[in-house]
Formats: C-alpha cells, structure tokens, sequence
C-alpha cells in the first residue's frame, strides 16, 4: 500500500545568532505513524519542531503538509510545547487552557461558548483531568500541567500533533497514560511526532524515529534503524541499548 | 481643607470634580492595561515607555510654542513609540538582552529630554514655565478638555480589550502556541503595546514621568494577589487603580504643599503592600498560618502514629503506657499531648495515655495511608 507523506522538510536550516542549529535537514514522515526524534541535550529537536510551525524563522528550507504549504494547512496540526516554556502562574483554570486548543478554528474575535467548553471537557477527561477542570493551573503537579498541555492539542481535533518531550517529569503511571493516548491517535490515523529523551523506550512506544544532532543522522522504521551504529553516530559515544530486535 | 471638606467641595466645585474624575479614569485605565504589561514580565517596559516620552513633550513645545496640553501628549505618544519600537527593534535585530535594550532606551532618550527642558527654561519666553510638571505630575492642571480625552481612550481600550479578550489572554499566556494556531501574534502585540503606551502618556500630565511605570504596575500587582482570574483580576486592578487616583487626588488637594502624583502612587503601593500581605491564597499572613497549621497537624500525627506503634504491640489497643515512654520521641511536647486529648484520639490518666478507638483508627489508616504513598 502507497503511504501519504503527511511531513516534508526540503533543506531546512535553522540559525540563532548566525550559529546555525540545524543543518540542512531532510525529512520525510509518512501518514500515521508515531514518530521520536531523538539526540542529545541542544541537537536541536525543539528547534527543528518550532521551525515546522514557523514559531522560528528559518534560514533555508521548507515546508509541507499533505503536499501543501504549512500556513496553508494550519488547522491539520496541533502542538504541545515544551512545558517549561510557560508560566504556570497565570490566573487562568485548567479547563480555560484546555479551551484555548479551540481558538485557532474559531478564528479572530468570535468567542468560544458551549460547544467549545463541551469538547475541552472531554479532552480533559480523556487525559483523566476532568476532576481537576476549575484548578488553577499553578497549583496542578507537573505531570497534570503535562496532561492539561496534552488535552489542549487534542481539543484542536488536528491529523499531526507535534508534542516536544510530552513525558518530562511525569510518573509512569502519567507515563502510561499518554502514550496509550499517542497510540490511540495512531490507530485513529493521526500521526504523531514526539521529542523524546527516553532511549530505552523508543523500540516500546514508537515505530518511526528519527536520529539528530545539528544534521539530521537517520530517520526511518525503528525495526530497521535504532541501532548501536546510529545512537553513536547521534550521541558520540558507544550507546548501548537493549533493542528489540 | 482638610478630607471631609475636599469631599464636601467634590460636590459643588466644578475644578475639583473634574480632576477627580480624571485621576480615576486614569487609575482604572492604568490598572487595566497594567495587567497586560504585569502578566508579560514588562515591567521594566513602562518605565521606559513613560521616559522615553519626555522629548516628545519638549519638541513638541519647541515647535508650536503652545502649552496646550493636548498637542505636547501628541509629542509624547509619538516618542513613547518611538522609544518603544527602538526597543523592540534592538532585542530582535541584536544580540542585547531585552533589560539592556529598555535601559538604553530608558536613558537615553530621559537624558535628552532633561537636556531640551533645561534648555527651554533658559528660553527669554513667558510662556516657558510649567512644562516640568510632566516630570512629576499636577493633577490641579487637568482641565475638562484633558479629561475628556482620556474617557474616550479608555472607553476605546476597554472596546478593544473586549473584543480581543481571548487572543490577548492566549497571547498573555502561550505567544509560541498562538502562533501556531495561526494568529498574527505581531499584530495583537502591537496592539496591546500601542495601548500601554496611551495609558502612560494619558497619565504624564498628572503622576509625571518618573513615577508613571509605578502607577501602571501597583494596581495590577495588587488585584493578581486577590484572584485566579484574568478577567476578575483586570476589573480589580481597575478599581485598585481608580481608587488610588481618588484617595490621591484627596489627601494632596487637602494638604496643600503635597504634589498629586506621588501621592497617588503612593495610595496604590500601600494597596500592593497590603494585598501581599492580607490576600487570602497567596498573602504572606496567609501563607504562614496555613504552614504553622500544617506543621502543628504534621506533629500531631507523627506523634500519633508513634503511640499506635506502642499501642499495636498489645492485644488491647487502649491498654495504658507511660508518658514517659514518649519522651524519646523527638519533638514531643506537653502540648501535643494536650491537643490529642482534645480531639478525643487519646485519653490520659495521671502518668499514663491510651489510645481511644477513635484514635487507633485514625492513626490506622494515616499508617496505611503512608504505606501506600511509599
Ligand atoms: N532562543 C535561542 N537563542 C539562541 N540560541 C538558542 C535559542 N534556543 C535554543 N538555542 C540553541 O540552539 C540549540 C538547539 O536548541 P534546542 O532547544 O532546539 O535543543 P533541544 O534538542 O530541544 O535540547 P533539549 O534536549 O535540551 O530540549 C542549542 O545549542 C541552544 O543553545
Ligand atoms: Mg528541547
């Protein structure tokens, strides 16, 4: 069976202060897939994710969705970001988060009403948050903030979802939680590109990964290319990872 | 005149009515887009805004020769932006942090404005004095024409706040994020930017120029100490705001020698001083009594589950034992023991306690409890 490209980045290069960041990246992500991207600590996979957005200007490159340009095709993608990149004291309550994954389909100045409240409800019980919708948001435990993240983009209803490391400081319980959430997108046909730091759980969770570290190292099937050869090819030293083969 | 002659007077004088309302209006509109500006971690970017406005003032006099106070506010607006895009282009196009960039800006143009108005007061003109109320402020100047101008700016930025609640707030929260939903995130920031930088100007004439940034930030700090919500702690930082404005105008209209604006900042610091104290949730009184109540509760437990350890070596849970015993546990007190008794989880007999059966299980189930978390 022919698989669709959902994700195509052509040479993408990326520099902060001239210093570039990534480097001529290549990438091709076929439609339902959940993908890693994995490398060492400032190799560049926020970057890479924020410049797929456009959150970041790249120097070179594009990119497409579904044989588009990404403005043009905004609505098909969500994002959960990086949970540090927030203040968590903002005077707002769990579920009003939840809700802004609705704002971008609602578009400039309409307001969000019943409907809107209706699906952020459901998100946040598929995340298992329902109990805690009116908290406000500094007093949730970092892994609840991480589901409350989590639900938001699964209100935006999108075909990719885009999560810069969604397990960071969560338990494994949380753990557990999300990627049955992430598998149930899979299954639904979505595709999901993940940041994840976790090398022994990459052969468990995901089925596509791809390798980076300024470059882009590999990407493919992990069966295929989640080796010892390209962890150390990635992470400059000889990694050793128990792989199901 | 003293208080409760000003208050008697704000009914029949016409001037002090007008200024009355003018440093509420300014208050509330302060307060409002304070929040903003509060919520962002710009603080610093008032203050510079507000500086920055100074050679405005003074050009625009330079140039028209008036005073009135409607076209030296244009100068201003038209610096303060100036000075605010200076600002702006200088984080993203160079590698200077955003407090050097709003220090630079601050300085520099403050420094130039100072200049032009020592240079104007040595002008042979009649008409010269007078412009150094910018600097701190006279709300006895404001006439109903400055008045009027600032209702109708502030009816328009509350319009505007309403009708962009939600991208401002998403903004406020997420700029990343908002970008990605598809929002041009330049153009509410321009916005809201544009809007801090007509609150500041609106209030040079009456709290001054070095004083104006407070004037911006007190009331917003203030009202997040009361509340959780955007929405709610932008009507209180309104209020907050409105209120100084008055209580100001008040005390340094009664006491003649005060001037208005450090007198309403002054008001507003006293609000911020008790919110941070007195707010329930995140007041500091708050805050230590809710963590002496903690740690009382935390000691009485440990105590507890100690005696349960004694008490579970028995058949009978309530089987007496020795105070005594108890002395080796660190931390214990006789009043502990007291407020055990209290509660009805131990009774004490001259030198012996046993556990009540109320007792055995509420220290039961805080063992099991503790088992579980491990
Ligand atoms: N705003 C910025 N300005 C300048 N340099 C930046 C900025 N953000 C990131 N960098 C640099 O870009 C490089 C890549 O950063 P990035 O955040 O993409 O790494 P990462 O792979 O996500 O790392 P981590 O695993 O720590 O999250 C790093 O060297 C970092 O120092
Ligand atoms: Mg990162």
């Amino acid at each position: 069976m022919e698989q669709k490209i959902a994700i195509k980045v052509d040479d993408l290069t990326v520099a902060y202060n001239y210093k570039p960041v990534l480097w001529d990246i290549d990438l091709m992500v076929p439609e339902g897939v959940l993908m890693a991207i994995v490398g060492p600590n400032g190799a560049g996979k926020s970057t890479l994710i924020k410049a797929i957005l456009g959150i970041i200007k790249p120097i070179a490159g594009s990119v497409t969705i579904y044989d588009k340009p990404y403005n043009k095709q905004r609505k098909l993608v969500a994002y959960v970001p990086q949970k540090g990149s927030v203040d968590w004291d903002f005077p707002t309550t769990a579920v009003d988060v939840v809700m802004m994954g609705t704002y971008g389909k609602l578009g400039w100045i309409k307001r969000p009403g019943q409907k809107e409240k209706k699906a952020a409800l459901e998100a946040l019980e598929k995340v298992g948050m329902l109990a805690f919708k009116n908290r406000q948001i500094s007093q949730l435990s970092g892994g609840q903030q991480q589901r409350v993240f989590l639900a938001r983009a699964l209100v935006q209803n999108a075909a990719i979802y885009f999560m810069d490391e969604p397990f960071q400081g969560v338990d494994a319980t949380t753990e557990i939680a999300i990627i049955n959430i992430l598998k149930e997108l899979r299954k639904a046909g979505k595709t999901v590109v993940v940041v994840h730091h976790d090398l022994q759980t990459v052969p468990e969770y995901f089925d596509w990964v791809t390798f980076l570290n300024v470059k882009k190292i590999a990407t493919g099937p992990v069966k295929e290319i989640f080796n010892d050869d390209n962890l150390t090819k990635t992470y400059g030293i000889n990694y050793k990872v128990a792989v199901n083969k | 005149m003293n208080i409760t002659e000003y208050f008697e007077l704000l009914f029949t004088d016409y001037t002090l009515r007008t200024i009355t309302l003018g440093t509420a209006v300014l208050g509330a509109i302060c307060g409002m887009l304070g929040s903003f500006a509060v919520l962002r971690k710009q603080s610093l970017l008032g203050d510079a805004i507000s500086h920055a406005a100074l050679p405005g003032i003074a050009i625009a006099f330079l140039i028209t020769g008036t005073k009135d106070s409607n076209i030296l506010l244009l100068g201003a607006l038209i610096s303060g932006l100036v000075g605010t895009f200076w600002i702006r282009g200088m984080i993203t196009k160079t590698h200077l942090k955003s407090d050097t960039a709003l220090g630079l800006v601050l300085s520099l143009f403050f420094g130039f404005g100072m200049l032009l108005l020592t240079f104007i007061q040595k002008q042979p003109n009649a008409n010269q004095a007078g412009l150094d109320k910018y600097l701190f402020g006279q709300a006895a100047t404001l006439v109903e024409s400055d008045v009027r101008l600032m209702v109708i700016v502030t009816g328009i930025a509350l319009f505007i706040m309403l009708l962009f609640w939600k991208e401002f707030k998403l903004l406020l929260f997420d700029a990343d994020y908002t970008k990605t939903l598809g929002f041009n995130t330049k153009l509410i920031d321009v916005l809201i930017t544009f809007f801090i930088v007509l609150a500041i100007v609106l209030g040079l004439q009456t709290v001054g120029v070095v004083l104006m940034s407070a004037m911006l930030l007190a009331p917003a700090a203030a009202a997040r100490q009361w509340t959780n919500n955007l929405g709610t702690m932008v009507f209180l930082a309104a209020i907050f705001g409105a209120f100084s404005g008055v209580v100001g105008t008040a005390v340094s209209a009664s006491q003649n020698n005060l001037s208005t604006g450090p007198v309403i900042v002054l008001i507003a610091a006293v609000f911020v001083l008790f919110s941070f104290i007195f707010s329930p949730g995140r007041g500091l009184l708050f805050r230590e009594i809710r963590f002496r109540q903690n740690r009382r509760d935390l000691h009485l437990k440990k105590t507890l589950q100690f005696m349960y350890g004694i008490a579970k070596t028995h058949e009978n849970s309530s089987h007496p034992h020795a105070i005594r015993i108890l002395n080796n546990f660190h931390g214990f007190t006789k009043g502990t023991l007291r407020k055990l008794e209290e509660k009805e989880w131990i009774e004490i007999s001259g030198q012996q306690w046993s556990l009540t059966s109320e007792g055995f299980t509420e220290a039961r189930d805080l063992y099991n409890q503790q088992k579980k978390d491990e």
